[in-house]
């Protein structure tokens, strides 16, 4: 089984964000960036499921610059087989880099794709399911437990009301949420191997995509920060004032 | 055109999200309708077409809508969309897991989590965990989009008088099948409608001593939260987490007890009107945000806390 990860480069997610004082976008220059850490639980997810003989080829795919190809490189670190970056401007919409994960899901005839449940710098939540919509497969979201047999994917997802467990037949997309699993680090030797480990570079027309979107970026503004507070000495103040000055409780 | 919403609920009853969702679709049109896609929902549809705000039901129920399953539902929805300017859901686990896949069908872009309506083009929502805030404006013919439910306040459940329209769509899907489900059980509010919110932290050590907590939710009529950490560390289960990557909770009153204030948990809560924060550490980012800031052992603050309520 041929399982493909798609992974994202974003802004590292210790790093605090700036917006530019030209309000058009948040400020990337001289920041530290790194793999999404959805993405991370993707890629430990699939390596788990290759070391548990499930899977035999884990390809991680990206689109981006060329400077994601640090990511990647991450990726093979932590135990992929191989990369493809699909060469595109960074900040693509998430429906044209859905169409060019449809694109190279079906040229790897993957069996299985993992991503992320959301990157977090746009928080869009959106592009798994929206490459699922494309390929016609079945999805499952926000996984928080995996088990492939018999051709379907069983997986437990994280909703708001609880668990949900779903089969879905293969091929399939999952995303992963926080609990999937905990993603191992990558060690030095892993780090020089994956130096040699394949890695294609694909463009846009290759894959005979066509990208584009509707949405356009009015503005980026930072929100509105909340006055500090006081600090009360004592439960008894603390109460006092929620009543009285607060009015939030009787 | 109109707009129409895809309703939340659980074949009981309809979640108050939808009402939210619905104050965000009257102010892009006056005519809203809700889709409610379930089985045996009948409930459901006799309440949303109460809902003040909304013309028309549109009702498909069929065992094949049971589980609301992403793969059909959103089919459905795209069958349905022609007839609209624009398609919304809660930004729900639901409506985040189907409003992607309408999109896609679509050939258009979804707006994730929009928080305030500017025109009916033109969308604001946040990102980077609410650490910008952008607006956007779209061209597309049906604009999808999903709702922070914090971002508007709910329409009133009753008073509204609907018109209801039974679909005939029966559409399967054979690669997606329900197992099984386990809700949490609770007597409590619902964390994201809940008026006050009691959340816990990594300081609570352990999942035992959020019973702690429970005095003091019992007396607010709270819902309890936690943060990530305390999610992370096993203490409590998931669907307790608030913050960027869990719940977005705005209540009343937020009260959150060893909880440091990463970034990522004040995305899910900084729209909170009063914000209490208990936390021995004096240090911890939580006080900057919080209105009344008590630095003190959680422990031996929140029994008396609860006795004196």
């Amino acid at each position: 089984m041929k399982i493909l990860v798609s992974v994202k480069r974003v802004i590292d997610y210790n790093v605090k964000v700036r917006v530019k004082a030209d309000q058009s976008s948040v400020d990337l220059t001289n920041v530290k960036m790194s793999m999404n850490p959805f993405c991370e639980i993707a890629v430990e997810e699939a390596i788990r499921l290759k070391e548990k003989g499930v899977a035999d080829e884990v390809v991680v795919v990206t689109v981006g610059s060329k400077a994601c190809q640090e990511t990647l490189r991450t990726a093979l670190a932590l135990g992929a087989d191989r990369a493809i970056q699909v060469e595109a401007e960074d900040g693509l919409d998430s429906l044209s880099v859905a169409k060019l994960l449809a694109a190279v899901a079906k040229e790897e005839n993957a069996d299985l794709v993992v991503m992320g449940k959301q990157s977090i710098d746009s928080d869009n939540n959106q592009t798994g399911q929206m490459l699922a919509a494309l390929l016609d497969y079945p999805q499952a979201t926000f996984a928080s437990e995996v088990v492939i047999e018999n051709g379907e994917a069983q997986v437990t997802r994280e909703t708001d009301a609880g668990l949900q467990t779903l089969a879905v037949t293969l091929p399939a997309v999952i995303t992963t949420d926080l609990r999937l699993n905990e993603p191992r680090f990558a060690s030095l030797p892993n780090i020089m191997k994956a130096k040699r480990k394949p890695l294609e570079v694909k463009t846009v027309s290759d894959l005979g995509v066509e990208v584009g979107c509707n949405v356009s970026i009015v503005s980026v503004s930072a929100p509105a920060e909340r006055a500090a507070g006081i600090k009360v000495g004592s439960v008894a103040e603390l109460v006092e004032k929620l009543k009285n000055e607060a009015k939030v409780i009787s | 055109m109109s707009v129409l919403i895809l309703a939340e609920h659980d074949n009981k009853s309809l979640k108050a999200a939808t009402l939210n969702t619905v104050m965000a679709a009257t102010q892009i049109d006056q005519d809203v309708h809700l889709l409610v896609a379930g089985f045996e929902c009948q409930t459901v549809v006799e309440q949303a077409s109460k809902v003040v705000g909304v013309s028309k039901v549109l009702v498909a129920d069929n065992t094949v809508y049971e589980h609301q399953l992403a793969e059909n539902i959103s089919k459905l929805v795209v069958e349905l969309a022609g007839n609209y300017s624009h398609v919304a859901a809660p930004a729900t686990t639901t409506g985040k897991n189907t409003m992607p896949r309408v999109a896609a069908l679509l050939n258009v872009s979804q707006l994730s989590d929009v928080i305030k309506v500017e025109s009916p083009d033109t969308f604001v929502r946040p990102i980077y965990a609410g650490n910008a805030i952008a607006t956007v404006t779209s061209t597309d013919p049906i604009k999808v989009l999903t709702v922070r439910i914090t971002g508007f306040d709910a329409v009133a459940s009753e008073g509204g008088n609907a018109e209801r329209e039974v679909l005939s769509q029966v559409i399967a899907t054979e690669k997606s099948r329900f197992i099984s489900e386990q809700l949490a059980e609770s007597d409590r509010p619902e964390l994201t409608s809940a008026s006050v919110v009691v959340s816990g932290g990594r300081g609570m050590g352990n999942g035992d001593n959020f019973k702690i907590l429970e005095g003091v939710a019992d007396k607010l009529g709270a819902a309890i939260g936690a943060s990530r950490a305390a999610v992370d560390a096993g203490f409590v289960p998931n669907d307790l987490q608030v913050g960027q990557t869990g719940k977005t909770v705005a209540p009343d009153l937020y009260i959150a007890v060893g909880i440091s204030g990463a970034i990522q948990h004040l995305a899910g809560m900084k729209s909170s009107k009063v914000i209490v924060a208990i936390n021995k550490d004096e240090e911890a980012p939580i006080f900057q945000v919080a209105d009344y800031g008590l630095v003190a052992d959680l422990f031996e603050a929140i029994p008396e806390l609860e006795s004196s309520l």
